[in-house]
Order: C-alpha cells, then structure tokens, then sequence
C-alpha cells in the first residue's frame, strides 16, 4: 500500500494556516478593542474624576503661619513676644534606629537629658511622620556644624521657627500663661468652633493664661499659598498668595514694673496679690505666688520638670489669685457691718460689751474672740478699727444668714468676677438653700456665727474680694475687672479699647459708706491692725487685715504660730484702698502661713501702694522676710 | 551603477508600509521622549541613537536571506542558553533580580536575545519536521520554549518570561497545534495557578493584588498604577496639550520615559491621541499580519506571525498595564519607550519580517 502522508496539500496546508491567522487577527482585534474601551471610560466617563485628582496632585495649598500677637504691659513693656530661632527635628517614621541617631546627633550638638526626656515623650504621643523638635534655640555654630554632616541624618533636619518669649518668666506666668504645642484635645476644640482651617500649619496655641483666653485676638489669620508642586512636594512656582494677618497686640492695664515689686515684695511666701483700679475695672498687678517657668512648657515639657512642678507642695501650678478658695477671715467685716446697717440690724452707735467670746442663747458653746478677754465696749467703728470678733458673731445671727447672703452676693461673694481669664472659681457663699443641696441639712444659727467673721462655709478666691473692696471703695459702683485694656490691631494699628462699662451701681447709703471707709481708714492709724505696715505714709490708707485659718482649733485650745507646721499656719489678708478719700487703687494681699494680715499681708500690699501712688521703689526685702505683727 | 540604482539597492530589502509603519512610531517616540524629559534634548537624542543602530541592524537582516536566517537559529538558541545559565551562574543582582551579565565590555541582558532565540529556534524546529509533524514534535518544541522560559522566570523577569511564552505559544499555534491541545493547556494552565502563585515572588504578587486595588498602597507599590491612570484619565478627550502634562511634568510618573511613557502621551494627547496611537499600532500589525499570509515557507511563516503577534502583544501588554487593567510587569511600550536593547530586539524581529516579504518576491522574479 501506498502512503499518503508524502503527498502533501500545500493549499490545504495554507488554508489552515490562513484560518488560525485570521483568528489571530481576530485576537488581536479584540484586545485592541478592550484597550480603546477602557481608553474611553478612563477619558470621558471618569475624566472629571481624574482631573481632580491630577489638580490637587499638582496644587498644594500651603499655609503661612501668622505671627503671633505681642503682649504690653500699659506702659509697652514686652510680657510675651516672637524671636525666630532654630530647631532640631526629628521625623520618627524616617528614621532607622532612633537611639543611634540621637547619641551621633549630641556628638555635634549639645543634647541635655531633659531633651531626651522630653523628645521621648512627644515620641510617645505623636504620629511617627511628625516632626519633633529634639532640641531648640540652637546657636549658629551648632547649626553650621550639623549642616555639615546632615547627609549623615536622613529624616533630622534644622527649622527656623518662632518661638514664643516671656521676658518676665515666672512673675507673669499665671497671668499671661504661655503656648504649647496643639494636641488632640486641641484640635477637636477647633474642629467644633469651625476654626481648625485657620490653625493649619500652626504649632502653638495659648493654654493657659491671657495666651489662652485671647487666642482669638493673638493667633491672627493664616495665609494661603498655592503653589505648584511635583511629587515630591517641592514647590515648582506658587500659583496664588494670600498673606496672613498677625495676630493682634494685647496692651494690658497691667503694670509690669507694679506687678514685678508685688511679686517681689511676697520674698518667700506663697500667696496672691490683686490690684485694680477701681475707677474703671482695670487689673493693676495680677501675682500669684510661687509661678513658674512657662518656657517649659512650649516645646512639651520634660517628665521630671512636670513631676517637679506637679508634686510640689508649694503648687506652683495653681493660681492663687484666681482660682485658690480660702476663708476671707475678718476682712469681710467691713461688708457685713455694711449688710448690718443697710438691714437696719446695727445703727452705728450701738454697743456691745464684749467678754472675749460669743455664745449663743441656750447653748454653752463658747466663739471665741481673737483677743482673749475681750475689747470691752465695742460699736461699729471700732468693731472694724480693732476686729472684734465679738462683735460680727452676734450681727450675723441678728441679721440671719438669708439677709447676709443677699447682701453679700451683691458684692458679688459666690460669684466669678467675670475677670478675662479661663478658670476662675465661684468662692462659696453660703445660704440656707446651699447647705440642703449639698449636704441635704437644715441650716443651723450656729452655722451663721462662724460666717459673721468670714470662717465657717464661706470661700472666697483673692480675686473676688479685690472684685468687692474695689466695688468698695468706689463707693458701690462696680467695674467688672479686665486685664486687657487695649487691643491693637495688626492690620491697620487702629486700636480698639476694652472699657468695662460700670456694670452695677449697689445704690449704698453714703452715710454707711462714709462710716466704713472711715473705719477702715482708721485700721491703718496707731491703734488699728495695720498701723505698723502704714506707719509714716504720705497717703491715708483704708484697709482690713484678716486671717483665715487654716486648722480648726479644738475648744479651748490656743493658737500658737510657732508649735506649728509652718504649713497648718494661718493664712493672712489683707484688703486696702488708697487714698482712702479718693482711692485710685484698690487691692488684696494673701500671705499664705503668713500668720496675721497686718504683719504680712500689709507690708506686702503697702510697697505696691507706695510704688503705683509716689513711684517710690521697695528696698531690697531680706529673705524670711515677714515678722510677727499685731494681733488681728 | 549609478547613484539611482545604488539607492534601489539599499532599499531593495525595505518594506515601504512596514518602514512607514514604524518611522510614524519612532517618531512619536522621539516627540515623546523630549516632553517625558521635561523638554530636553538628553533622551530623545540618546534614543535617536539606538534608533539609528537598531535601524542598520534591521537593514542587515532585513538584507540577510533567508537561508541564512535558518542558519542562525541554532546558534543564537545555543548562545542565549548558554548565557541564561551563566546568568543563573554569575550574574549580576540589580533591584532585587538576577539579570544581567557582565561581560567586560558592558552588560547585557541575555532574556532579550531569547525574544527572538525562542520563536526563531521553533520555527527552524518546525521547518526540519514540518513533513512528518506529530504531537511529540510539538512536545519537543515546547519544551524548547518552556526552559529558557523557566529560566527567565527565575531571575526573575516576569514580564519577559510571560512575553516569550506568549511567542513561543504563537510558534505553536500556527504550527497548527490541536485545539484539543490548547485547550487542555488552557484548563491546565487555570488548574496550575495556584501552584505558579506560590512561586512567584511577594513583590510579583503584590504587584497582581495591586491590580485589583491600588489604592491599597498608594505610596508603595500601587502608586505607579494609580498616577498613571491619573495620567490618562486626566487627558481626556483632547489631552493638555504637548508638554502640558502635568502628571508628567510634575514628577508624579514614575519610570516616565520607560514603562510608563504611554501615560506621558496619554496625558498630553488624549483620547484622539491614543486612537491615533492604537491605529498606527494596528497598521504595523497588519501589515505582520499580510506578510505572514504570504510567506512562502512553514518557516518563515511560522516565523513572521510569531514576530507579529509578539509585538502586538507588547503594545497591549504595556498600555494595560499603565492605563491599569494588567498588573505592572515591566514591559515596554514598543517602539516608543526608551531603551536600546528592546529597540534593536524589535527593530530585528522587522528586519526578519521585511527579509521575509522582499526575499520572497525576489525567489519568484
């Protein structure tokens, strides 16, 4: 048989290879088919889509910081200001090993372990592609010597930045407070009140202090940039500019050079010390002792600094002046002899015989007075001239604890002043309705003895009382206190001032009046409690030593300073006006430990008096200063 | 002779649609490269240079008969194995992968050789059996293909491996391979899948899951993927205009002037523009496509539907890919995209083609 695989068909053969290349173009057909379909959908179906995105690849909206706002005292000296200087930051996420990098880093620039601490913190509770400052305020030759060898540091690069500066430090620091970095809490604030537009790019915001409550004012309004970037976010051309508007100048009533001898004059106490002028509401001197330094906290405070401040028996973080609540002691005679003649309780004539304690019908509990043994015949005036304590026990039981409420709230006790800083505490004024709320009890007659002279439930905070020895001594009329005076703004320099409008008159008798600043007048005379610390001044003084105790004392038992802990001391008061005939200062000194108003808290309150009435500078004070004065 | 027939003798040998074809192409290449450079002259003057080498060395095969070309199939498989080994042996590791071969004078890539090596070493295969072809030939020539294929892979190069696969396959199915086969290699090729997954390595992978969601990675591996297709998308209809992109411009494309070049001219040219791309693409093809209809011989025509399919699978591959419906492979846009070694590669594969087309009419005259 014949085979027939020799004979082959080439047209068979080329029919077949034809068919499979047609298929193959029919192949190629239908992938460029898909490639054009998808070329479509890409191109006009998602176009829009993909043109936004090229867009915002291609612009990038940068903002410009503003600079910050400056802060003045009345007379223009700098209490807060800017300095550009250099930073060293670190972004985490592009750094290899961090600990390496730091010990090479401090071989060329000075790296304090407080640095370390600190940077490790905002290690801790930061994104890892922020970046964070490891050191600040570099020196040039720090800067030259690291950008020598920065090719070494991948992902550590030096910043020019502002920095925030308080000239004054620690006197000024309850009052201006300081900024600090933006945090999460930070943020959704701003995100609520629609403001975190404004703060994009911005590092700092006020967090305490005069830089907290007029962050609006200081932070001023972001620019725009919108620049032309590649993909590496370097800036090609800039496309559009907005510039940004600093913030405003703060001009406080503040005066710096009062506040810096108020400061001073404490030596070693801690306390307060308020000063207004009670013509307008203006805050004169603002101190709260001891302060602290606010420069630490900008950059996020080291752990060990805060655990310093933090632990510190001494609290500096708190401010005494605004938010410490003690008992006003006998420096609320003054308003309740007030209270006593305005109820028609007391005429000024009226006498009392006092024994040295005060008891209460049908009881045998005896309220001491200061003074052992009594004063004798006391009336009004003199009540007030010697603090008979005597004296305001039986007031306030015959005006009854509603009337001393009424009156008192008046004067704004158990009120916040309203004063232009965060975090301010009510006091406590204590009523009838009070007690039942908070400790679901009726009110006991024995309840209003202790408050007659200032103890008992009732708190004041230094701030109220200067609040109503101002409302005092401006003979009713009272200013809401301010601190800011005049802001300035950035733009044009038109100022804008910050007038507290009188904002209650408390329609007192003139005659009461008269009689009580009398009164008060006559404290500071040979013979009253402050006599020693206004002894030889040129103005009359009207004042009111108090103390406020700070342990109870048991039935009986005396009170004796010096088998004290120094802590469980009394504290002193001291509110004063001058001159007391027509007073363009009023003010509240608290000592606290310091024993008796009229030892510590008026020499204290007489140095700024004598400086903000004759200009005249305090002597250089001694350490330990403060010696036992008279009795209160 | 004269100077007239000098001329008719150079060109003798030149295709004139196939050459039209691909100077339209180089051309867009160049116009391409100069915006791709952000408007300078540095790789549209280099490309202009492995253009004018790889267009002599398209001359001198295209001029080369094809009896020759037969010739050199074997040794070229020979060399390229050879250097596929050493490459496994000793070369050089750059980005991760074992490519290159030093060779003193410069390195090479021996992979690109194996795009022509491959489909010419089956073809001859083909030819010496094309009168008593069985399915153990057809054996023996995918096994021609699938080890240096293998080879290839393990580098790894998986585009390259892919590609040469893909015109070893073509070989074969001209070659009149049973549909029986092809679809058995069909269902085998799914039911593998997994197994080749597990070969492939994380960045391959990542680079296929990318496909699916490149967003997932936006700043790593999924970011070519997506400022590409931001690229094209943005063009539109009409594009921003030549060297207005700014994709391009900006430094968002990645490998601009390489792999993603298509993005470059999708961006600046459109819809329109790529219409015209896609047309100037397929009347080079289809020119492949007539030359391979009329090759007188199993091998040549074996040769030249591989040869055309292969380039068309390029172009598809690489603009899928930058316009994301394939995974990024590394493969480059034919013609256009920067790089010698792929030119004169393509550039070879034509001049077999056009040997094909004009030694044939010259064995009829």
């Amino acid at each position: 048989m014949k085979q027939h695989v020799e004979l082959r068909n080439h047209l068979r053969e080329i029919f077949y290879f034809r068919l499979r290349l047609a298929i193959s173009i029919g192949f190629v057909l239908l992938l460029l088919a898909i490639l054009l379909a998808r070329f479509v959908y890409l191109q006009t179906v998602r176009h829009d889509y993909y043109q936004t995105l090229a867009e915002s690849n291609r612009i990038s909206v940068v903002p410009i910081v503003p600079n910050r706002g400056l802060i003045l005292d009345r007379n223009g000296v700098v209490l807060a200001q800017n300095y550009s200087g250099y930073t060293l930051e670190i972004t985490p996420s592009k750094v290899h090993d961090m600990e390496t990098t730091i010990n090479d880093l401090s071989a060329l620039v000075a790296i304090t372990p407080k640095d370390r601490k600190r940077f490790r913190k905002l290690l801790a509770e930061r994104h890892d592609f922020e970046s964070l400052v490891i050191r600040s305020r570099l020196d040039d030759e720090e800067v030259a010597r690291f950008a020598a060898q920065q090719f070494r540091f991948p992902g550590v690069e030096i910043k020019a930045r502002l920095f925030r500066d308080y000239p004054f430090g620690e006197k000024t620091a309850h009052l201006i407070g300081y900024v600090g970095r933006i945090n999460e809490t930070d943020v959704q604030q701003l995100e609520e009140n629609d403001l975190a537009a404004n703060y994009r790019g911005s590092d700092y915001i006020g967090k305490v202090g005069l830089e907290q409550s007029y962050e609006n004012e200081l932070h001023g309004v972001t620019g725009i940039e919108q620049v032309e970037v590649d993909s590496a976010g370097r800036a090609v051309r800039m496309l559009s500019r907005t510039p940004p508007s600093s913030g405003n100048t703060l001009v406080l009533s503040i005066d710096a050079k009062l506040q810096e001898i108020a400061e001073q004059s404490f030596g070693n106490y801690r306390g307060a010390l308020v000063a207004i002028d009670p013509n307008n509401g203006e805050v004169l001197a603002f101190v709260s002792k001891p302060g602290y330094d606010p420069s630490l906290f900008i950059d996020g405070i080291d752990s060990e600094s805060w655990d310093e401040l933090n632990n510190s028996p001494d609290h500096p973080l708190n401010n005494r002046a605004l938010r410490g609540q003690y008992p006003s002691g006998s420096t609320i005679k003054p308003f309740m002899a007030l209270a006593g003649l305005y109820y028609g309780t007391r005429s000024p004539g009226r006498t009392i015989s006092d024994p040295g304690y005060f008891t209460l019908p049908g009881s045998s509990h005896r309220y001491r007075d200061w003074k052992a043994g009594g004063h004798g015949s006391v009336d009004m005036f003199k009540s007030i001239v010697i603090s008979c304590d005597t004296y305001y026990y039986g007031l306030a039981v015959d005006m009854g604890i509603d009337n001393i409420h009424g009156f008192l709230s008046r004067f704004n006790f158990g009120k916040k002043t309203g004063i232009d800083l965060e975090g301010e505490t009510s006091g406590l004024l204590p009523s009838q309705e009070w007690k039942m709320r908070r400790y679901k009890q009726k009110w006991y007659t024995g309840d209003t003895v202790s408050v007659g002279i200032g103890q008992g439930y009732s708190l004041v905070t230094p701030m109220q009382l200067a609040y109503a020895t101002a409302t005092l001594a401006n003979n009713g009329i009272a200013y809401r206190p301010h601190l800011v005076r005049e802001v300035r703004r950035s733009s044009d320099g038109q100022s804008r001032l910050i007038v507290s409008k009188p904002e209650t008159d408390l329609k007192l008798n003139p005659a009461h009046l008269d009689l009580v600043k009398r009164a008060m007048a006559a404290v500071t005379q040979p013979g009253g409690t402050a006599a020693q610390a206004a002894a030889g001044a040129p103005y009359h003084i009207a004042g009111k030593t108090g103390t406020a105790q700070v342990v109870g004392m048991k039935q009986g038992e005396k009170y004796d300073a010096s088998k004290l802990d120094e802590r469980h001391r009394d504290h002193a008061w001291f509110i004063a006006f001058a001159p007391a005939e027509q007073p363009k200062i009023a003010l509240v000194v608290l000592a606290e430990n310091g024993g008796h108003g009229g030892g510590t808290a008026a020499p204290i309150a007489r140095k700024v008096m004598d400086y903000y009435l004759l200009g005249k500078e305090p002597e250089p004070l001694p350490d330990n200063a403060g010696e036992e004065g008279e009795n209160d | 002779m004269t100077r007239r027939q000098l001329w008719q003798r150079f060109i003798a040998h030149i295709d004139p649609p196939l050459m039209l074809g691909l100077a339209l192409l180089l051309m867009v290449s160049l116009l391409v490269l100069y915006s791709a450079d952000n408007a300078g002259w540095g790789k549209p003057l280099s490309q202009l240079f492995n253009i004018t080498v790889a267009l002599v060395c398209m001359w001198l095969v295209a001029n080369l008969p094809l009896h020759y070309l037969m010739r050199t199939a074997v040794p070229i498989y020979m060399l390229g194995m050879a250097l596929l080994i050493g490459v496994a042996l000793f070369g050089e590791i750059s980005h991760g992968a074992r490519r290159w071969l030093n060779l003193g004078i410069g390195t090479i890539q021996p992979s690109e050789l194996m795009k022509i090596g491959v489909p010419l070493m089956m073809a001859w295969y083909f030819e010496k059996h094309e009168a008593t072809l069985t399915l153990k030939n057809y054996f023996v020539a995918a096994l021609l293909l699938l080890v240096p294929v293998a080879l290839i892979a393990r580098q790894p190069d998986l585009g390259t491996a892919i590609l040469i696969s893909a015109s070893g396959f073509y070989v074969l199915f001209l070659a009149g391979l049973s549909w029986k086969v092809i679809g058995g290699l069909f269902v085998s090729a799914l039911a593998s899948a997994p197994v080749l997954w597990s070969m492939l390595h994380d960045y391959q992978r990542h680079r296929i899951l990318m496909l699916f969601d490149p967003s997932q990675d936006a700043l790593g591996k999924g970011y070519h993927t997506i400022q590409a297709t931001i690229a094209v998308g943005s063009g539109g209809i009409l594009g921003k205009g030549y060297l207005q992109g700014t994709q391009t411009h900006l430094d968002f494309l990645p490998e601009r002037t390489t792999d993603f070049i298509f993005a470059v001219y999708s961006e600046e040219f459109g819809l329109v523009g790529n219409l015209i791309l896609l047309a100037m693409y397929f009347f080079v093809i289809g020119r492949g496509f007539i030359i391979t209809a009329n090759a007188s011989t199993y091998f040549t025509r074996l040769m030249a539907g591989s040869i055309t399919l292969t380039f068309a699978t390029y172009a598809f591959v690489n603009m899928g890919m930058v316009s994301g419906i394939l995974p990024v492979v590394g493969v480059p846009l034919p013609l256009v995209s920067y790089g010698g070694t792929s030119m004169l590669t393509l550039l070879l594969g034509f001049g077999m083609l056009m040997s094909i087309e004009t030694h044939k009419k010259l064995v009829k005259t």
